[in-house]
C-alpha cells in the first residue's frame, strides 16, 4: 500500500499517493498547470518549464512535471513570479515562431496559441533570428514544418517509447537544434530514417510543426466533428476518431483506444481515403448483354430473389452458396448466416478466414 | 488469441511463428518491441529476414514448411532436459506420454537437418522458452497456409502445454487474425458447420433453438461447403452465389480457375464498396455502404467487442449491408427487418452464449471481450484460466510433412506470398486511398542476390514468375530479406495477381490453402 501525502495546492488540500508530481497532483484538483513537453504516457524531461510553479523555500521556481509532491508542500501554481515566468517563456518561443496563425493548419488547436492568448503574450517582446527551414512535405502522409517546433520532444519520446522506432532525435545546439532524422534525412528517406508513417509523432505535437497532409486546408478544427470508430484494417481493433466536415471524412486522428491508446499504423491514420473515392459503388447495376446497366434499388433486389429462389427451387437450397465477409460487421455476419440457414435452408456460408 | 494484446509488452519471452508482424499488425508490433526494451527475449520463425527477425534475438530462418519439426525440436529438447511443467502437464493435460513419444526422435540435429536451423538455436530457444516466467507464442498465416496448417497449429498448442505457458497473464497463444472482423465473421457463423458461437449445426438441440428462434420449421443439418469448395463446385452443384465483400479472384490460389469457375455460374450477386475483379464477374452489383457509413460491432482478435460508429451518410445510393440483406430476404418471401444493428445484437445475445451480455448500451461505454455471457459479466481478458474448452488440454502428436509441391529441376524455387505494410488484402481499399498507393505504388519481388545473379536480373528489373498453374510479372528487389531458393511478394496488386502462380492445395482439416509454398521458376523478361 502506498502512503499518501497532503499538499496545498492555492490554498486547496489535496491528498495523492507518494510519488505523485504536483502536476498531477494539480490536475487531481482540478487546477490548470500549462505543459508543452509533458505527455502522461511518456517519459519526462522537465525540458520546457512551461509547468512552473513557486513553491515557498525552493530555490527557484521548479517544473511541476518533474517535482514528485511531499507532506505538507505548500504550491502557487499562479503567483505573479510564475505568470511573470510563462509569459517570458512564451515570448522567447513566439520570439522565433512564424506568424502565420491564420493559415496555420492547427489554428484552434495549438497550445502555443492557447497559451499566448491565455496569458495575453504578443509576438513581439523579442525580436530575433528566425528559422527559415524548408518545409518537408515529400511524402503524401505527414508535412513537417520545423519552422513552427518549439523542441518540446514528445514526437522523439512518443517514436522512441511508444512506436519503438527511434527516428528522429535532437541534432545540434541552441538557436540551430532542430528535430531530425539522422543525417539530416527526410521521413521518407525510409533506408536512413526507418520511418513507417505511422504519424504517430502528429498525435503528439502540440503546435503546427508535424501535420497530417491530406487534413491541410480541408477544414478549420473548430469546423469538425470527430466520430470515434473502429479501423477497418487488420484485426487489432484500434479505434480512432473520423474528423467529418460537411458531410465528408476529412480525416482520422488519434483516440483513446482500449487496444491501442493512441497509437496507429500507415493504413489505420492515413488510408482513410477509399471512403470518398470516386470509383466507390453508388448505384445497383445489372449485367445485360454483358454490360453492367444502373438500376434501381426494386429492380435489383426483386432480380436477385427471383433468382435465389430458382435456384433454390430447381436444384434445391444447397445449390446456393453464401460468402460472407470479414470487412463487415458482426451484426451483418449474423444476418447472413440466418438468410443461408433459415431463409434459403443451406449450410453453405463462409467467408475468408482462411485466405 | 488466449491473451490480450497489452499483455505481450509484458510476457518474457516472445516466441513468434510466421507472422511478419511489424507490417501485417503493426499494434501488437509496437507491444513487441516494447516488451524486448524492457528485456524481453524475442526469437522469430520466418524463413525471411522480416523488421521483427531483425529485432530478435534468435532468428529461426527454417526452410519453409518445416514447422511442426521446429516445434517438436523444441519440445524434445525441453522434454529431454527435464525442463517441462510438470504438474501442469500432470493436471491440466492428457496423451502427454503419445506426444512425447512422437517428438522422441526429434532431436535437434535431425530437426537441423530438416529445417536448417542451427541445433544450438534449437536448444538455446527450447530452454529460453521453457523457463521463462512468462512465455508467449504468437503466430499468423505463415503457420496456418499451408497442407498442414492444422497440424502446424497444433504444434504450438502442445509446445505451451509442454511448459504450462498458457491459461495465464502475458502468457498463451496468439493467433494474429489478419482482417477488422473476422474473428467476429466465425463468432456470428459465417462457417460452414456451426451456429453463432460456435454451436455445431451437428447438435440437434442446436438446430431446434435456432429454428425456433427464427420461426422456420428446420433448419439444415448437413455440413456446409468452405470458401474454396465453394468456388470449385461453381457451376457444377452450386448454381448461384451470394458474395459480400470478398475478392476470391485476387485472394484466393489458382485465379485463372477461380475466375472460370465463377464465370460458370447460373447467377451471381456481389455486395461490394468497389467494383472489385469478383464484382465484375456478378451478373448483379449491389452498392454497400462502407464502414465509415453505418452502426455496427466488430470483433477484433483478442475476442474485444467494439462499436463501429455512423460518421457520415451512405455514399450515392448505397446501403448498409445489413438492410440490403434484409431487403433481400424479405423479397425471398422471409420478412427480416430491424430499427438498427443495435436491435440485431440483442437477437444475437440471446442465441450466442459469449455475446450474451453484450449490448450497443454497454459497448458505448467500454469495449467487452468475449465470453461475456451475462448483463453484469466484465468480459474476459485471457482464456483457460483454470480448465480448457473441452477439460483437459489434450496434447496432439503431430509429425513433419513436406509441402504439396517441392522444387524440383523445372521449377527450381520457392514462392511465398504475404502482405505489405502499406497495403491490406486484395488492395481493393489501399490501392484508393491518394496516400499509401502513392508512396507505395508497384509490387516487386524479392529475390535473393545469388539467384538474382545466377539470373542476370539486376534490381528493378522485370522479371515472370512462372509455376504449373499460371505466370504474372512484376520488377525484382534483391534482398537479403529472403535466403537462395525463395522468392516473395504479395497479393495485394491487382496488376500482379499473384495467385494465378499459387498452388490451391488444402489442409484437408481447415481447408486452408497453401500460400507460403508453391514451387517456381523465374526469368528476366527481356
Amino acid at each position: 500500500m502506498v502512503a499518501n501525502v497532503t499538499l496545498t495546492i492555492d490554498g486547496n488540500q489535496v491528498t495523492v499517493p507518494k510519488g505523485t508530481t504536483v502536476l498531477e497532483a494539480a490536475e487531481q484538483a482540478g487546477i490548470f498547470i500549462p505543459t508543452f513537453c509533458h505527455d502522461p504516457e511518456l517519459s519526462k524531461p522537465g525540458a520546457c518549464r512551461i509547468c512552473v510553479v513557486e513553491i515557498p523555500g525552493a530555490r527557484n521556481l521548479p517544473a511541476s512535471c518533474v517535482t514528485e509532491a511531499t507532506e505538507g508542500m505548500v504550491v502557487n501554481t499562479a503567483s505573479p513570479a510564475v505568470i511573470e515566468a510563462r509569459k517570458t517563456n512564451l515570448e522567447l518561443l513566439l520570439a522565433n515562431h512564424p506568424e502565420d496563425c491564420l493559415t496555420c493548419n492547427k489554428n484552434g488547436d495549438c497550445r502555443l496559441q492557447d497559451y499566448a492568448y491565455y496569458y495575453g503574450v504578443k509576438q513581439d517582446a523579442f525580436k530575433g533570428e528566425k528559422h527559415n527551414y524548408p518545409i518537408e512535405d515529400d511524402n503524401p502522409f505527414i508535412v513537417r514544418d520545423m519552422n513552427k517546433c518549439i523542441l518540446c520532444g514528445k514526437c522523439i519520446r512518443m517514436c522512441e517509447e511508444v512506436q519503438g522506432n527511434n527516428v528522429i532525435n535532437f541534432a545540434f545546439r541552441g538557436f540551430n537544434s532542430i528535430v531530425t532524422p539522422a543525417m539530416g534525412a527526410h521521413y521518407a528517406d525510409t533506408e536512413i530514417s526507418n520511418c513507417v508513417f505511422c504519424g504517430n509523432c502528429v498525435s503528439v505535437c502540440p503546435v503546427g510543426a508535424l501535420s497530417e497532409k491530406a487534413m491541410i486546408g480541408k477544414g478549420r478544427r473548430w469546423e469538425i466533428q470527430k466520430v470515434t470508430t473502429t479501423c477497418p484494417y487488420c484485426g487489432v481493433g484500434c479505434q480512432f476518431d473520423l474528423n467529418v466536415k460537411d458531410g465528408k471524412v476529412i480525416g482520422v486522428t488519434s483516440t483513446n483506444g482500449d487496444v491501442n491508446g493512441r497509437a496507429l499504423c500507415v493504413k489505420g491514420r492515413f488510408g482513410y481515403g477509399f471512403i470518398h473515392h470516386p470509383d466507390r459503388l453508388t448505384t445497383p447495376l445489372i449485367k445485360k448483354d454483358g454490360e453492367f446497366v444502373e438500376a434501381t434499388w426494386d429492380e435489383a433486389i426483386s432480380l436477385v430473389a427471383k433468382k435465389l429462389n430458382a435456384a433454390k427451387d430447381t436444384y434445391g437450397p444447397d445449390a446456393i452458396g453464401i460468402l460472407s465477409s470479414a470487412r463487415v460487421t458482426n451484426e451483418e455476419n449474423y444476418l447472413m448466416n440466418k438468410l443461408a440457414r433459415a431463409v434459403i435452408g443451406t449450410n453453405n456460408i463462409d467467408h475468408c478466414a482462411r485466405l | 488469441m488466449t491473451n490480450s494484446i497489452g499483455e505481450i509488452a509484458d510476457a518474457d519471452f516472445i516466441l513468434t511463428a510466421g507472422t511478419n508482424t511489424f507490417d501485417a499488425h503493426p499494434i501488437i508490433g509496437i507491444k513487441i518491441k516494447q516488451a524486448v526494451a524492457k528485456g524481453a527475449t524475442l526469437a522469430v520463425i520466418d524463413p525471411r529476414l522480416t523488421d521483427s527477425a531483425k529485432l530478435a534475438q534468435y532468428h529461426l530462418q527454417l526452410k519453409p514448411g518445416t514447422d511442426i519439426a521446429l516445434f517438436n525440436g523444441l519440445a524434445n529438447v525441453i522434454i529431454e532436459e527435464g525442463l517441462y511443467n510438470k504438474e501442469f502437464v500432470e493436471a491440466r493435460t492428457e496423451d502427454f506420454d503419445a506426444f512425447k513419444q512422437t517428438v522422441a526422435k526429434y532431436t535437434p540435429d535431425y530437426v537441423s537437418e530438416i529445417t536448417g536451423v542451427p541445433a544450438e538455436t534449437i536448444r538455446e530457444v527450447a530452454r529460453g522458452y521453457a523457463k521463462a516466467k512468462n512465455s508467449t507464442i504468437l503466430y499468423t498465416m505463415g503457420i496456418t497456409q499451408h497442407i498442414c496448417g492444422t497440424h502446424n497449429v497444433f504444434s504450438t498448442t502442445n509446445l505451451s502445454m509442454l511448459c504450462g505457458h498458457i491459461g495465464k497473464e502475458s502468457s498463451g497463444v496468439n493467433p494474429l487474425r489478419g482482417q477488422n472482423n473476422v474473428q467476429g465473421a466465425c463468432d456470428m457463423g459465417a462457417l460452414p458447420v456451426v451456429f453463432p458461437g460456435y454451436q455445431p449445426i451437428g447438435v440437434e438441440a442446436n438446430r431446434e433453438k435456432f429454428a425456433k428462434a427464427w420461426n422456420v420449421e428446420s433448419v439444415p443439418d448437413k455440413p456446409g461447403l468452405t470458401v474454396g469448395e465453394m468456388v470449385e463446385a461453381a457451376g457444377k452443384s452450386i448454381k448461384a452465389m451470394y458474395i459480400l465483400g470478398e475478392n476470391p479472384v485476387l485472394s484466393d490460389p489458382d485465379a485463372n480457375q477461380v475466375i472460370h469457375e465463377l464465370e460458370s455460374l447460373d447467377f451471381l450477386v456481389v455486395q461490394d464498396i468497389f467494383l472489385t475483379e469478383t464484382a465484375q464477374l456478378a451478373d448483379v452489383v449491389l452498392p454497400a455502404a462502407s464502414f465509415a457509413e453505418k452502426d455496427g460491432t466488430f470483433s477484433n482478435t483478442e475476442r474485444r467487442v467494439q462499436k463501429v460508429r455512423k460518421a457520415i451518410e451512405p455514399i450515392g445510393n448505397s446501403k448498409p449491408d445489413w438492410e440490403i440483406i434484409c431487403l433481400i430476404s424479405t423479397a425471398m418471401g422471409y420478412p427480416m427487418s430491424y430499427d438498427s444493428p443495435a436491435n440485431i445484437m440483442n437477437e444475437i445475445g440471446k442465441l450466442t452464449p459469449a455475446y450474451g451480455g453484450i449490448t450497443h448500451e454497454r459497448l458505448d461505454v467500454c469495449s467487452l471481450q468475449w465470453p461475456c455471457p451475462a448483463p453484469d459479466h466484465p468480459g474476459t481478458k485471457f482464456l483457460h484460466a483454470t480448465t480448457f474448452s473441452r477439460g483437459k488440454g489434450k496434447f496432439q502428436p503431430v509429425e513433419h510433412i513436406p509441402p504439396d509441391e517441392l522444387p524440383d529441376a523445372e521449377y527450381p524455387m520457392v514462392l511465398s506470398t504475404g502482405r505489405r505494410r502499406y497495403h491490406y488484402h486484395t488492395g481493393t481499399m489501399t490501392q484508393r486511398t491518394g496516400a499509401l498507393e502513392v508512396f507505395y505504388p508497384n509490387e516487386y519481388l524479392e529475390i535473393n542476390c545469388a539467384d538474382a545473379e545466377k539470373l542476370g536480373v539486376c534490381d528493378g528489373d522485370k522479371v515472370r514468375v512462372i509455376s504449373r498453374r499460371g505466370q504474372v510479372e512484376l520488377a525484382a528487389q534483391l534482398s537479403e530479406r529472403v535466403t537462395p531458393g525463395l522468392v516473395f511478394t504479395s497479393f495485394q496488386y491487382p496488376d500482379v495477381p499473384i495467385n494465378k502462380v499459387t498452388n490451391a492445395a488444402r489442409d484437408p482439416i481447415s481447408k486452408i490453402p497453401e500460400y507460403k509454398v508453391c514451387a517456381v521458376k523465374v526469368e528476366k523478361v527481356s
